[in-house]
């Protein structure tokens, strides 16, 4: 029985697909067998994040709507074993997606994975309830942002009362805050939201911290997620996340400015 | 006073507490509608009647607000009187 791990917001362009790339290829790494399935029918962005825009044939609505099998639409990893991508259709409407059908995908994906990665569309209609309604956890990605905080409360209220683990009265679904783009600089000087205000107002426990990076844009660029990228502290955080997640004891990093700017900022940056 | 100490003294003027103090309200008023609470503006309306049956008063003048703190919540009716 695979882990249903649901990547998701409320609020649009926070971070939730490069998350969702940088996880599914950190537990990979670390040997676990995963799927990532991109849920953003007709805006689809998971293939070009993880470089392989260019094999996809079939997709998750084909295999829904019985036009190919399964193992025609995955697409294995070229650089990371143990990973499939399940690429969304970029021609279709979310209304395609149906729970009988995602229902159908997950069961079968569940067999052959340990984690299926949901990457959940923006908003809070049709899209995102077919990719959080059958999770286990939800990985609430955040940016220290006003609508950002207030969407991801929404969403968790969906979480608690329509999921199915909340429909179906089982075992809620475990929440994880992610809070991305976060920039230590603005935080010191107040005009950003820092981490014990988010985790205060969400009251949910923190799974990670994603800097603002250039590493992350480079990354999509390049078509390789930025957790491969040893060397930067994007890459560095996420592979954190990863190993907190599989409950490893990993120590924060990267919330404080980096050192070596330090004087520059004192005499520099007042005012 | 060390160098953090600095920097952090000044946060309190930035507009991140003001973000902050803003999403602490309109996060507890919606979960507050969440929890089957959403009779607010049905209640609004009816105090208002209540109120109006009495003094002549506008629908301006009557703010109420649900508010949450510390695992207690606050429900603040201010009606402003003419004189
Ligand atoms: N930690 C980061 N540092 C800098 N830029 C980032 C970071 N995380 C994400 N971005 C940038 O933010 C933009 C949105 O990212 P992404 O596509 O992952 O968000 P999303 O939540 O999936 O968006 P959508 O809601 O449209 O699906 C991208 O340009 C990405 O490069
Ligand atoms: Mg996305």
């Amino acid at each position: 029985m695979a882990r249903i791990i649901v990547v998701t917001s409320g609020k649009g362009g926070v971070g939730k697909t490069t998350t969702s790339a940088s996880i599914a290829t950190g537990l990979a790494l670390k040997g676990h067998k995963t799927v990532v399935i991109d849920f953003d029918v007709g805006l689809r962005n998971l293939d070009l994040l993880m470089g392989c825009e260019r094999r996809v044939v079939y997709d998750f609505v084909n295999v829904i709507n019985a036009e190919a099998e399964l193992h025609q639409a995955l697409i294995r990893d070229k650089r990371t074993e143990n990973l499939a991508i399940l690429p969304a259709s970029q021609t279709r409407d979310k209304e395609a997606l149906t729970l009988e059908g995602v229902e159908k995908v997950l069961n079968q994906l569940s067999k052959d994975f340990d984690f299926i990665v949901c990457d959940s569309p923006a908003g809070i209609e049709h899209g995102a309830m077919m990719a959080l309604y059958f999770a286990d956890e939800a990985i609430i990605t955040t940016n220290p942002e006003v609508s950002s905080v207030r969407d991801s409360d929404r969403i968790l209220g969906i979480l608690q009362s329509r999921s199915r683990r909340a429909v179906e009265n089982l075992e809620p679904v475990k929440e994880h805050l992610l809070l991305t783009r976060y920039n230590p600089d603005r935080v010191l000087r107040g005009e950003m939201l820092d981490i014990q205000d988010v985790e205060e107002i969400l009251a949910i426990p923190l799974l990670g911290v994603i800097p603002e990076s250039t590493a992350v844009l480079k990354a999509s660029n390049q078509g390789v997620p930025v957790v491969c990228n040893n060397d930067s502290d994007a890459g560095q955080a996420y592979s954190d996340v990863v190993a907190r997640f599989l409950g490893e004891e990993v120590p924060h990093r990267f919330l404080e400015p980096p050192k070596k700017g330090f004087l520059q900022r004192m005499f520099g940056g007042i005012g | 006073m060390n160098i953090m100490q600095l920097f952090r003294s000044r946060k309190a003027e930035g507009s991140a507490a003001i973000a902050k103090e803003r999403l602490r309200i309109i996060v507890a008023h919606e979960r507050g509608s969440r929890n089957g609470r959403d009779f607010l503006p049905a209640m609004e309306r009816d105090i208002l009647k209540v109120v109006q049956k009495y003094i002549a008063v506008q629908q301006e003048c009557i703010d109420i607000k649900l508010d949450a703190q510390d695992g207690c919540s606050i429900l603040e009716v201010n009606v402003q009187l003419p004189d």
